[in-house]
């Protein structure tokens, strides 16, 4: 039946054929009802490959359905759904298009069933995405997004090269299981690993997603990075280096998190943060560790998508984003306030709340499998994560010091918006079970058991109480308005510098090395000349090249007059 | 436009009892480690206090670290426009 075999990316893709040119209620009524209808159909689909013909010896695959892309494939019709509704109000068509190629692209990408196919909507991430940066339309804004194609095209490059390698290897292209025992492994391994944010490659996240739209971050923080986790996911189950990776993930953004002036860019670290786990989660291997990250994938998308939607609502009604000019807000944008607190309840992983039913998961699967000290370190990102996206981010916006700004909750579309993200959190958390029978493995988890409602509780609430107490003491660090340097100093910084006084040293060479040889051979003219002189010949002295000219053309006359007598 | 409306959070009053109460959940939590039963998997989870301490001296040296990284990293606003 046609309507099986059109892949989910296509309505997408038409809806931003639609967008570019409808305008209005029109434009707004049909990008609403395209991901409904198309989650819809995604609904009723029977799993298995629904599409796929032969290129060049090759099996190609481009709709394959299976659980796991399934989870993904739901979020992202709800995350788009949920960011359409945000910016209903955009009236930036660039946007509106490349928003929802976007959303198509993420959704042809976990899909895919083959290498190639998901190289070109790999791709097309990146080349969909960066509009949503660039539409800032400042200066910050045309430079991350420059810095942030850059580093996702290389990742796209190196999956092509990576992909190719393991065509030749095991001469088929099919996305499945791959590991990490030959050349092609590592490459698509990498190629994976910077989408994914892997350390130090995770500066064009925080670099870009602070520097986006406020509804372009939304979409942002939705795709890009869970297609990563999906891809590992497929590639690399239960790949040890994964865990160590992920855990390391977990734990060293939380610190720049903390002294961070930027709200968003703090969501934005936190986000690599959240990652962490899902991808610890993935290293592990075990039916409920994948259950874990996915389903903390799942949950992700939707709370983080929040706490950004908040953010953006919050930089939408005063302009400013910064921890230091905000404060206060709690009174003019209570509706915000108590949404933004939903989020962070969320991502707190605060029981009844829908971070706690899946990262348990990943943490009782790292317990269970021996791995101690990387439990320890997930606690301790746990208990950071409250501090600074659970704490730091409502106080600083909505409490703290009353900033005297007069502001109003934002409008109807984007309050909805968050209101509907607020709504599954809250219901994912009371109700895990309709999550949990999605997943790809039945586990028969319950994460509502005595010991580890306690366990969580005790965590958050004593990370509340040195949170309170640092400030009382006044050891809390205030926001102050500064750039924090991170590895993307590297390649903004040191890099150009580098290669400035490079580049320097060689004109200064190169121009030394010309002098000498334009010295030598003018020298060496002069000689040849005055040697010259004395043998000079007739032709090349007494006969100038005009006159050369007029007897050659006198000579072609006289051709072409013999040539009319004939 | 001044807003003269008194909030919730204008009154030092409130933020006392806000305290308040999360130093009694606090406390409460702790005792409730001695009263529940827990069945744990490793063993440092049956110390006593185990997760708030170890959720409190974390955050403690979070903070604390973080701020010593401000000495190093922090540089202007404007540090990479110019």
């Amino acid at each position: 039946m046609w309507m099986i075999e059109t892949p989910a990316f296509i309505s997408f893709f038409i809806g931003a054929l639609i967008a570019a040119f409808t305008r209005g209620f029109l434009r707004n009524a049909l990008m609403i009802i395209i991901p409904i209808v198309s989650a819809l159909h995604l609904w009723t689909l029977p799993e298995g490959i629904h599409l796929q013909f032969t290129f060049l010896n090759y099996q190609l695959i481009p709709y394959r359905v299976d659980k796991l892309s399934l989870m993904f494939g739901y979020v992202f019709h709800i995350a788009s759904l949920i960011a359409i509704i945000y910016s209903l109000h955009v009236k930036d068509t660039i946007q509106q298009v490349s928003a929802m190629l976007y959303a198509g692209s993420a959704l042809g990408a976990v899909f895919a069933g083959d290498l190639l196919s998901l190289f070109v909507f790999w791709e097309l991430l990146a080349f969909t995405s960066v509009f949503l940066i660039w539409a800032r339309r400042t200066q910050r804004s045309y430079t991350a997004g420059m810095h942030y194609l850059i580093i996702q095209v290389l990742s796209g490059v190196i999956l092509l090269v990576g992909t190719l390698f393991y065509a030749a290897e095991n001469n088929t292209l099919a996305f499945g299981y791959i590991g990490l025992d030959s050349i092609a492994g590592w490459l698509i391994f990498i190629a994976f690993g910077i989408k994914c944010a892997f350390p130090i490659a995770h500066n064009w996240l925080t670099e870009a997603y602070p520097e986006a739209t406020v509804t372009g971050t939304v979409f942002l923080s939705a795709f890009t990075t869970k297609v990563a986790v999906y891809s590992l996911a497929r590639a690399y189950p239960g790949t040890e280096l994964l865990v160590y990776i992920g855990a390391v993930m977990t734990c060293f953004p939380i610190f720049f998190a903390v002294i961070e002036n930027d709200l968003r860019r703090v969501l934005a670290y936190s986000l690599i943060n959240q990652v962490g786990f899902m991808v610890v989660g993935i290293g592990i291997g075990t039916a409920l560790a994948i259950n874990g990250a996915v389903s903390h994938a799942f949950n992700d998308v939707i709370f983080k998508g929040l706490l950004f939607m908040s953010m953006g609502a919050v930089l939408q009604m005063t302009g400013r984003i910064n921890g230091s000019n905000l404060g206060g807000l709690y009174k003019t944008m209570p509706k915000t306030t108590i949404l933004c607190i939903i989020g962070a309840a969320s991502i707190s992983a605060f029981p009844l709340f829908s971070g706690f039913v899946s990262k348990s998961m990943v943490m009782s699967a790292a317990l269970a499998q021996g791995y101690d000290w990387v439990w320890l370190m997930l606690l301790f990102a746990s208990a950071g994560v409250f501090h600074h996206a659970g704490i730091k981010i409502p106080y600083f916006a909505f409490f703290a010091h009353d900033s005297g700004i007069q502001a109003s909750d934002p409008p109807k579309n984007m309050l909805f918006a968050m209101a509907i993200a607020a709504g599954l959190c809250i219901a994912i958390g009371i109700y895990p079970a309709a999550l949990y029978s999605l997943l790809p493995y039945d586990t028969g988890y319950n994460p509502y058991d005595a010991t580890h409602v306690l366990a969580q509780t005790q965590l958050l609430f004593f990370s509340a109480l040195a949170f309170v107490w640092l400030n009382l003491k006044g050891m809390y660090p205030p926001e102050l308005r500064s750039t924090n340097l991170d590895f993307d100093w590297i390649y903004r910084r040191a890099m150009p510098l580098m290669f400035k006084n490079i580049f320097s040293f060689i004109w200064k060479i190169d121009g030394k090395v010309r002098n000498k040889i334009k010295e030598s051979l003018s020298y060496s003219f002069t000689y040849l000349a005055g040697k010259n002189n004395k043998l000079s010949s007739m032709l090349s002295r007494n006969h100038p090249s005009g006159s050369m000219a007029m007897w050659v053309a006198v000579v072609l006359g006289v051709y072409l007059l013999l040539s009319f007598i004939k | 436009m001044k807003d003269d409306k008194k909030h919730l959070f204008d009154d030092p009053k409130n933020i006392k009892y806000v305290l308040h109460i999360l130093y009694v959940c606090c406390a409460i939590l702790f005792i409730l480690d001695f009263v529940i039963h827990r069945h744990v998997i490793h063993s440092w989870e049956s110390l006593w206090g185990f997760y708030p301490i170890y959720g409190f001296v974390g955050c403690v040296i979070l903070v604390l670290v973080a701020t010593w990284m401000r000495k190093f990293l922090m540089r202007t606003e404007d540090y990479y426009d110019k």
